[in-house]
């Protein structure tokens, strides 16, 4: 399958999702959503709090079943293919992952092989190969025999996004990838991605929190308030003040990021009082990461 | 071929890279440290006894140069009881393992979630309300221990099984069929009561090769279908998304993975009654020797094996001239043998 | 988190702590009413199990029993058998719900429970090696005895289990290991000295069937003292519960809560064991219950465990001699039966909070 030209007859994405009902038990979070996520993109998926971003990749992924509707992967109902099959082509880094007690970096990336594994196949010169070429591309390859457990927040990630690029999908799936981590770690591993993509000519979704790092490294934007898209497109054609009030509720001006001449979203301030801005932005500092926890 | 090195492994290539296999040197050093230990502690075992039997002579015993009379009592008396021995070991071994796996948690073993209370309460139901024959007995455990996993996989079910969830509702079956045998041995008359306290206690006395056969049956069948998982279940212990986006279907490993363990320890518990904390003991302690991450299935195996083995000479032993059964001393053996480790585990700073 | 633009709230309210449903007072009130019917509660199964039993007792002879001793059948089965049992049922029950509320937040741990952690096994372990090697017989000996041997278990647990840097799943190995050891030689005592075993059943049980009022009076103090130990450590256990390094920012003083809240475990435990040997599943089940109903302040659960815990082991109690009468069901069997399916149907609807 990773052999197969995207360019398919139909014209068709590789990865999509096509009126899909989503929830959890009875609870309903997304209904007849249908998203095309561009091949050689580097999609990003934003919105505010619980509303559907974190579900919709999971359904990708296919780790949530549909409750109606269909995902597609090259044209074929992504959980009637084999499962290992579809680990070669889809690769995910997921929200949550524990790194067993005492397991090495070298190890834990190794673990990535394995949809590539069999029973005679267990340990080939290209799982060699493609561990070391991970870690290298992830800059962990120094840190190959520590231990994960006692490795940094920022180290750790770039372990499991090694770990993930150890399998090899022309698609990867990557949930909050900047979650926990430092602002330098941050751009490290956004940079990293964007490496990933222009590169590889790899297709990469990620679900982000910050509207601004979306803005600046995503080719292809997904806006999305209570289970809907609100728009999407190339974030400078769609990020607009309207459109950020009318998603995230916040006030905004929209200017040119004097950096990279992408979209730069400016929160109104509320209060002209130096002390008042002060309280809010600690207070927005203090609740950052109780929010991002949610799902 | 080919031999490649990387830290700590042994990969073995064919040139064009079609076949390859891999070796953890630590895992298969210890793997065979533990076998012949085990092996060499079933010799002793062997001649161990009213009738004692050096090694050596048990050794040409079993190539078949002994004399009539060694020849009857290692091959109908001793050689049962040594083999059931290591299978029993070999099966809690891998089976705790096994749930210690899914469970994502050490104290996910049969003995603390409840089969082992579940074999016994079967056993003890044929033993003194239908006062049924040993085969009988056998078969009560296998399926009380069967009902018992079921129960608990389906209780612990909701929209999938989480590993913390299966060891507390375990814990709560588990009380409630301790309960249940203790009311079934007060109501219980003498003879059957003595009966049913040599059974639940474990023991490896009066083995022969009756109770061989079924067992080495279903270690043959049942150990391949849970080495088979093995891979898949090591992803599992990474998180369940981690795992299925690598390919694995993880509520599928999980139930195969469950349904082979609670079987293999349903027949281990046929063969020798609920004999404690191997499961648990065993995968613990060869995580440890082997350094790998998590547990993992043959040193285990192997691990409870050679534990049980070593208990039944110590129970033989120890305590003079009076047997004790053997599931006494794999408590004490096994029990002893983790605080050890436990304690070093420490000092070394390693958590 | 981010706030209408249309109606900015002032920043008090932004740094205030989101409020919990009703106002406190509102909360504690409902609280006290609550721990007020669970007393009324108490009273009412300890009343009943003077009452019901082989022989009835009409509840006008119950009270005559209690208050006007006049020495009739009834007033001595009342005196001699029922109130020592109901007493014992409600010390002891009192005793383990409150260890096993006070082990859980020691160890941040849900499923820590004493009987997990290696104490009753400890303490049948010293009085399995008294009996058989020093020669104990009087029952008055075996709480020193059980105590030493908690005691000892205790500190051995919490040592190998990595004192400061414990973790759960090390305590809980630490004390499978302890427990899988002193059952291998509380049996192995047992099996080659039938003087031990023959001694050992009547003790092992987990019964509360042979009470009397001398070991009432025996273990009264010990629980006493281990009961206002376990009340003290309330506040201090809530700034535990949030992480050592939250605690110790908080000022609470780990290293000395720790070791009260050990000494008062110890205590617990040790009297309890020693008087009607070990019953586990109480000090497990009723902490996890309270919790899900007071919410994780220790100030509540602590005294909601100690009435609730008695409810619950009297209630079985009572329920084992009405089941099988005029024999009866030892109470060990009855609380499982009873709490076991309560604790799964618990686990299952996911109100086992964390701590």
């Amino acid at each position: 399958m990773t052999t197969r030209n995207d360019d398919t007859s139909t014209g068709r994405p590789r990865l999509r999702a096509d009126a899909v009902t989503l929830g959890y038990d009875r609870r309903v979070i997304t209904e007849k959503l249908s998203v095309d996520i561009p091949d050689h993109s580097f999609t990003v998926v934003v919105g505010p709090n619980a509303c559907g971003k974190s579900t919709l990749l999971r359904a990708l992924a296919r780790l949530l079943k549909p409750a109606q509707g269909r995902v597609l992967l090259d044209g074929r109902t992504i959980g009637s293919l084999p499962a290992k099959a579809v680990a070669r082509t889809l690769g995910l880094l997921p929200q949550t992952s524990v790194a067993p007690d005492g397991i090495t970096v070298a190890a834990l990336v190794a673990r990535g092989r394995y949809p590539h594994q069999g029973l005679l196949r267990q340990w080939s010169v290209e799982d060699e190969q493609v561990v070391a070429e991970s870690m290298a591309a992830t800059g962990v390859a120094e840190l190959a025999d520590r231990q994960v457990d006692e490795l940094s927040g920022g180290q750790r990630q770039r372990v499991w996004i090694a770990m993930a690029l150890a399998q090899r999908t022309p698609l990867l799936l990557l949930d909050e990838p900047t979650t926990y981590l430092d602002i330098q770690h941050q751009i490290d591993v956004l940079d990293l991605c964007a490496g990933l993509h222009e590169e590889g000519g790899r297709t990469l979704v990620a679900v982000l929190h910050d509207l601004n790092q979306a803005a600046r490294y995503a080719t292809h934007l997904i806006a999305m308030r209570d289970g809907r898209v609100e728009a999407e497109g190339p974030p400078a054609e769609i990020i607009t003040a309207e459109l950020v009030e009318r998603v995230f509720g916040v006030r905004c001006r929209v200017i040119e990021d004097p950096e990279s001449g992408t979209p730069l979203v400016v929160p109104a301030a509320r209060r002209p009082r130096t002390a008042a801005a002060g309280v809010t932005a600690a207070s927005a500092a203090a609740t950052r990461p109780a929010a991002t926890r949610a799902p | 071929m080919s031999r490649a090195r990387t830290a700590g492994t042994a990969v073995l290539r064919t040139a064009r890279g079609g076949l390859s296999l891999r070796l953890d040197r630590r895992a298969a050093a210890a793997a065979a440290g533990l076998l012949a230990l085990a092996l060499t502690a079933a010799v002793v075992l062997v001649g161990t006894g009213d009738y004692a039997i050096a090694p050596a002579d048990v050794l040409r015993t079993l190539t078949g140069h002994g004399t009539p009379g060694q020849d009857f009592v290692v091959r109908q008396l001793r050689l049962p009881r040594v083999v059931v021995a290591l299978l029993v070991g070999a099966a809690l071994g891998m089976a705790g393992a096994a749930f210690q796996s899914v469970a994502r948690n050490p104290l996910g073993s049969p003995d603390v979630i409840g089969f082992g209370q579940g074999s016994a309460a079967g056993a003890l139901t044929v033993i003194v309300l239908l006062h049924g024959s040993s085969y009988e007995v056998a078969a009560g455990a296998v399926a009380g221990g069967l009902l018992t996993g079921l129960a608990v996989y389906a209780l612990a079910w909701r929209r999938g099984v989480q590993g913390y969830r299966l060891v507390l509702v375990g814990i709560g079956a588990s009380a409630v069929l301790a309960a249940a045998n203790s009311y079934l041995l007060v109501k219980a008359n003498f003879v059957d009561a003595a009966r049913a306290v040599v059974w639940i206690t474990g023991s490896l006395d009066g083995r022969d090769w009756d109770e061989v056969w079924p067992l080495l049956a279903a270690c043959a069948v049942l150990m391949p279908v849970l080495l088979g998982q093995g891979p898949a279940l090591r992803l599992t212990e990474m998180g369940d998304d981690a795992a299925a986006a690598l390919g694995v279907r993880v509520e599928r490993v999980r139930l195969t993975t469950v349904l082979a363990a609670v079987l293999l320890t349903a027949a281990a518990t046929a063969a020798a009654g609920p004999i404690a904390f191997i499961a648990l003991t065993a995968p613990q302690l060869a995580r440890r020797l082997t350094r790998s991450p998590g547990v993992s299935l043959l040193p285990s195996a192997l691990m409870g094996a050679t534990l049980l083995v070593l208990a039944d000479l110590t129970a033989q032993h120890a305590f003079g001239p009076a047997q004790v059964p053997v599931g006494v001393a794999t408590g004490l053996l096994g029990g002893a043998y983790l605080l050890w480790l436990l304690t070093t585990e420490r000092r070394s700073g390693r958590i | 988190m981010l706030v209408d633009h249309g109606s900015p709230p002032p920043p008090a309210a932004l740094a205030a702590a989101p409020p919990a449903h009703g106002s406190p007072a509102r909360r504690n009130a409902a609280r006290g009413a609550g721990l007020l019917a669970a007393t009324g509660l108490l009273l009412a199964v300890a009343v009943a199990s003077i009452a019901v039993g082989a022989k009835d007792i009409p509840l006008d002879q119950v009270w005559h029993g209690l208050f006007h001793y006049a020495g009739t059948d009834d007033d001595v089965v009342i005196r001699k058998l029922r109130l020592p049992r109901t007493l014992l049922g409600l010390m002891v029950g009192a005793a383990l719900g409150v260890a096993g509320a006070a082990m859980q937040a020691l160890t941040r741990n849900p499923l820590a429970d004493p009987g997990l952690l290696g104490v009753n096994a400890g303490a049948a372990a010293a009085v399995v090696t008294g009996i058989s090697f020093l020669g104990v017989t009087s029952p008055g000996a075996y709480v020193w005895l059980a105590l030493a041997g908690a005691a000892a278990v205790s500190v051995l647990v919490y040592a190998v289990g990595g004192s400061r840097s414990a973790t759960p799943v090390r305590l809980a190995l630490a004390g499978t290991a302890v427990t899988a050891l002193l059952q291998g030689w509380s049996s192995a005592v047992q099996l080659t000295d039938s003087v031990a075993l023959d001694r050992m059943r009547f003790w092992q049980v987990g019964s509360l069937a042979s009470a009397d009022l001398a070991t009432v009076r025996r273990i009264a103090p010990f629980l006493l003292v281990g009961a206002l130990l376990a009340l003290a450590t309330a506040r201090p256990l809530n700034a535990i519960a949030l992480g050592d390094d939250t605690a110790r920012g908080l000022g609470a003083r780990l290293t000395s809560t720790r070791i009260l809240v050990m000494a008062a475990i110890t205590l617990l435990c040790g009297a309890a064991t020693a008087a009607c040997g070990p019953i586990v599943f109480i000090g497990l089940m009723v902490p996890h219950v309270v919790r899900g109903v007071t919410g994780p302040d220790m100030r509540w659960i602590l005294p909601y465990a100690a009435v609730l815990s008695p409810v619950l082991l009297l209630g079985s109690d009572v329920l084992g001699r009405l089941l099988t009468r005029p024999a009866e069901l030892q109470v060990g069997i009855v609380t499982a039966v009873i709490g076991g399916p309560a604790f799964i149907a618990l686990v299952r609807r996911g109100r086992t909070a964390q701590l």
